[in-house]
C-alpha cells in the first residue's frame, strides 16, 4: 500500500552541500553504490566508463605552494526544474522532472542508450552501462532489494534514492497518513557523510533546514547562468570556492581541477 | 567452357551500348570490399554481442566517431533529395542525367547512417520505442522519423533504377510496375525534398538545442535553432558537390565519360550560390553567438578556443578556407569550367561540411562546461573504425552493382557513341561538316 502523496501544495526535493564540510572522504559515493545496487567497475573500466551517480571532485584555487588551497566538490544530477536540458532531448519519454517532487527520474526500461541525455547535461551527472552489470560472488546477496539493477545499454543516474521515498510512503501510508515524516526519507548519501557536509528536504517547506541554507549567504548553485534551475545548492564562504560554480574562463584558470 | 557460361550470364544484364569490364576484373575490384564487409559486420557483431566497452566512447565522450561520420554521410548524401528537388520540382531538365546516381549515393548514405546509429545504441531492439513513446519535443525524435520515412522513400526510388537492368525489364510486370511508379516519382520526390529538409534541419537541432552545452547552443526561430536551418543550406549546398566529386570519380575509375560538361557546370553554379549563402549566413550566426548567445548563458566565446589542439584556426578553416574559398571558385566561370579547380574546390566544400559536423558534434564535447572539469580526448577504437570502414565498403559494393547492371547514367551510351564517332570520322571532317 503505497500513500499517494495527494497534498495540495507540491514538493520540490534538494539538497544543500556545505564544500567547507567536505573532506572528499568519498563516504557518499560508497553509501550511494551500495544503496542503489550500482556495480563495481568492469573489468577495464577507466574513471570515465565507471558507473557512480555521485563523483566528488577535488578542486584548487589555483595557487603556488602555501598559497594552495583545496575543496571537494560532490557533483550529483542537479535536478534542474522543470526545462532540465535532458527532458526534452530524450526521444522515448524515458526522463522526466516529477511535478509532486520535483526529482528527474530515469526510466531504464525504456531507455534506448541513445546518451543523448548525456550530452545535453552541463553536470555531466549520467553514467551509461558499458559492460554488463556484474557483482564479486557472493556479493550479490547484498543487493538492495528496493532497487532493480540497471542492464547493459542503458543510461542512470541519481534519483535522489528513489526506493527510499517509496519506502517512506509505504510507512506514512500503514499509519494512514497522507505526507511523508521527512525523518524516513534520507538518501544514502546524506546518512552516510561523516562531517554532515550534506542536508536533504523540501525546498518548498520554509522551515526545512535545506530550504533555510539554500537562502543563506555563501549559498550558490552550479552554472546558474544556464537558467536550469537545479534544486543542489552548494554553500562556501570562500570567494574562490562560489566562482567554481561559474563558467570555464579563458587563461590559466582552464587549469584549475 | 563453364568460364564462358559465366561471362555470357554475367554479360547479358549488362545495359545494352554500354562497355563494362571483365566479370573477372569486377569480381577482383570486388575482392577487397567484400572483405571490409566482412570485416566491418565483425566489429559491429563485437558491439552488439559485447556491448559498447568494445568502442572508445565513455561517459563524458557519449557519441564518438558514429555521430560525426553519420552527421557528415548524410549531409553528403542531401544530393539525393537536393537533386531530386531541383529536377522534379524545379524542372532543371538536364540534372536528369545524374538523378539515378544522386539517389543511389543517397540511400547508400541513408541506409548506412542508420545501420550505424544501431550499432551504436545501447539497446537496438528498443529502437521502436521511439515510434510508441516517441517525445514530440526532441529533436531526435524528429530525425528518426524523418530519416526513417525518407530512407523508405529513398528505397521506392531506388526500385527503378533497378528495374531498368536489362534483363528485368524483359519481365512486362516489373517493366508495368515501373512505369506506374515513374508517374509518382514528383510525389516521392515532393515527400522526400520535405522529409529530406526536415531532418537535416533536425540533425542541425540536435546540437543546436543543448542549452547545457553554450558552445553548440544557437539561438534560432520559434522552437529551431538557428543550426537547424544552417545545416538544411550546407546540405543542400556540398550534395551537388559531392554529386561531382563522386561522378568524377567514377570516370576516373571507369575511364569514361558518363555525364556531360553542362551538368557539371551547372551543379558547380547551384552548388556555388548556396555555398555563398551558407558562408554569409555561418559568419553571422557565428557572430551573433560569440557576442550574444555565449556571453548571455555565461560563458566567454574566448574561452572555447583556449584549449589545444581547438585553436581559432578551426573557426578559419571551416568559415574561409572550406566555405568561402571553394565557393568562390564554384561561382567563378572561368575556374569552374576546369577540372583543375572544380574537383579541389568540390572536395574543399566537402571536407568543410565534414569539418561543421566535426565542430558540432566532437569539439563541443571535448570542451568542459564546469569550471573544475578538464579538456577530454577521444581517439576512436579499432572496432568503431572497422564498423564504419564495413559501412564504406557496403556503399562502394552497392554502386558497383549498381553502375554495372542498371543504367545509372542515362547519357553514358550518347556520349560514347559520339566519342566512338570522333575516333572514326576525322576532326577536319567533323568541322567542315560542322560549317
Amino acid at each position: 500500500m503505497i500513500a499517494q502523496g495527494k497534498t495540495n501544495v507540491a514538493a520540490r526535493y534538494g539538497m544543500s552541500i556545505d564544500v567547507d564540510r567536505c573532506n572528499g572522504c568519498g563516504a557518499c559515493m560508497v553509501a550511494c553504490a551500495a544503496e542503489n545496487n550500482v556495480p563495481p567497475a568492469a573489468n577495464g573500466a577507466t574513471e570515465r566508463t565507471g558507473l557512480t551517480w555521485i563523483r566528488v571532485y577535488r578542486v584548487d584555487n589555483g595557487g603556488e605552494g602555501n598559497e594552495r588551497r583545496s575543496a571537494f566538490v560532490p557533483m550529483l544530477c542537479q535536478h534542474c526544474g522543470k526545462d532540465a536540458p535532458c527532458v526534452a532531448v530524450c526521444p522515448q519519454q524515458a526522463v522526466d522532472v516529477d511535478p509532486a517532487t520535483g526529482i528527474v527520474g530515469q526510466m531504464p526500461e525504456r531507455c534506448l542508450g541513445c546518451r543523448y541525455c548525456m550530452a545535453a547535461c552541463p553536470y555531466h551527472a549520467r553514467s551509461f552501462n558499458w559492460s554488463d552489470p556484474a557483482w564479486p560472488a557472493g556479493m550479490e546477496k547484498t543487493l538492495n532489494p528496493d532497487v532493480a539493477p540497471r542492464m547493459r545499454g542503458v543510461v542512470e543516474k541519481c534519483n535522489l534514492c528513489q526506493g527510499r521515498l517509496h519506502t517512506a510512503k509505504a510507512k506514512a501510508a500503514m499509519a494512514g497518513r497522507v505526507e511523508i515524516d521527512p525523518a524516513d526519507y534520507v538518501p544514502a548519501c546524506v546518512e552516510a557523510c561523516p562531517t554532515r557536509a550534506i542536508h536533504f528536504g523540501n525546498l518548498n517547506d520554509a522551515a526545512s533546514e535545506v530550504a533555510q541554507e539554500s537562502h543563506r549567504k555563501g549559498s550558490f548553485r552550479m552554472l546558474e547562468a544556464l537558467h536550469t534551475d537545479p534544486k543542489i545548492y552548494y554553500q562556501s564562504k570562500k570567494d574562490w570556492v562560489r566562482e567554481t560554480a561559474s563558467a570555464p574562463r579563458p587563461g590559466k584558470e582552464n587549469a584549475r581541477g | 567452357m563453364v568460364r564462358l557460361t559465366g561471362k555470357l550470364a554475367d554479360g547479358q544484364f549488362i545495359t545494352r551500348g554500354v562497355s563494362r569490364c571483365s566479370t573477372e576484373r569486377f569480381l577482383l575490384w570486388l575482392a577487397p570490399w567484400v572483405a571490409l564487409l566482412v570485416f566491418g559486420v565483425y566489429c559491429a557483431g563485437l558491439c552488439l554481442v559485447k556491448g559498447l566497452n568494445q568502442t572508445n566512447m565513455d561517459n563524458r565522450f557519449v557519441f564518438g566517431l558514429w555521430i560525426f561520420v553519420d552527421l557528415t554521410i548524410i549531409a553528403l548524401g542531401a544530393g539525393a533529395f537536393f537533386t531530386g528537388f531541383l529536377l522534379y520540382i524545379l524542372k532543371f531538365k538536364e540534372l536528369s542525367a545524374v538523378i539515378n546516381s544522386a539517389v543511389i549515393i543517397g540511400l547508400v548514405c541513408y541506409s548506412g547512417a542508420m545501420a550505424a546509429l544501431m550499432v551504436d545504441v545501447g539497446q537496438p531492439l528498443r529502437c521502436w520505442f521511439t515510434f510508441w513513446y516517441p517525445n514530440v519535443h526532441s529533436m531526435l525524435t524528429e530525425v528518426t522519423f524523418c530519416i526513417s520515412c525518407y530512407l523508405a522513400v529513398l528505397a521506392i526510388e531506388y526500385l527503378p533504377v533497378v528495374l531498368k537492368n536489362r534483363r528485368l525489364k524483359e519481365i512486362p510486370s516489373f517493366l508495368v510496375f515501373e512505369f506506374e511508379l515513374h508517374k509518382l516519382i514528383y510525389v516521392l520526390a515532393g515527400v522526400g525534398t520535405f522529409l529530406s529538409f526536415f531532418h537535416q534541419g533536425s540533425l542541425g537541432g540536435l546540437f543546436g538545442v543543448l542549452r547545457g552545452r553554450p558552445f553548440a547552443f544557437r539561438e534560432g526561430l520559434m522552437v529551431w535553432p538557428s543550426t537547424f536551418f544552417l545545416f538544411i543550406l550546407s546540405a543542400a549546398a556540398v550534395g551537388p558537390s559531392f554529386l561531382i566529386l563522386t561522378t568524377w570519380l567514377v570516370e576516373k575509375i571507369t575511364h569514361k565519360r558518363l555525364v556531360k560538361d553542362q551538368v557539371f557546370q551547372l551543379l558547380a553554379r547551384i552548388s556555388g550560390i548556396l555555398l555563398c549563402v551558407y558562408v554569409l549566413a555561418k559568419a553571422v550566426d557565428t557572430l551573433v553567438w560569440l557576442n550574444r548567445t555565449s556571453p548571455g548563458l555565461g560563458f566567454e566565446a574566448a574561452q572555447y578556443y583556449d584549449w589545444k589542439p581547438f585553436g581559432t584556426w578551426i573557426l578559419f578553416a571551416e568559415i574561409v578556407l572550406f566555405g568561402l574559398l571553394p565557393a568562390l571558385i564554384l561561382i567563378t566561370p572561368g575556374l569552374r569550367a576546369r577540372r583543375g579547380w572544380l574537383i579541389p574546390a568540390t572536395a574543399l566544400a566537402c571536407c568543410g561540411v565534414a569539418l561543421n559536423r566535426f565542430v558540432q558534434t566532437v569539439q563541443t564535447q571535448a570542451l568542459p562546461t564546469l569550471s573544475f572539469d578538464r579538456f577530454l580526448s577521444y581517439s576512436p577504437s579499432w572496432q568503431e573504425v572497422g564498423t564504419f570502414a564495413g559501412v564504406l565498403a557496403y556503399g562502394v559494393l552497392v554502386y558497383s552493382f549498381s553502375f554495372r547492371y542498371s543504367q545509372v547514367f542515362p547519357e553514358e551510351r550518347e556520349l560514347k557513341a559520339a566519342r566512338v564517332m570522333r575516333l572514326e570520322i576525322p576532326e577536319e571532317e567533323l568541322v567542315e561538316a560542322g560549317r
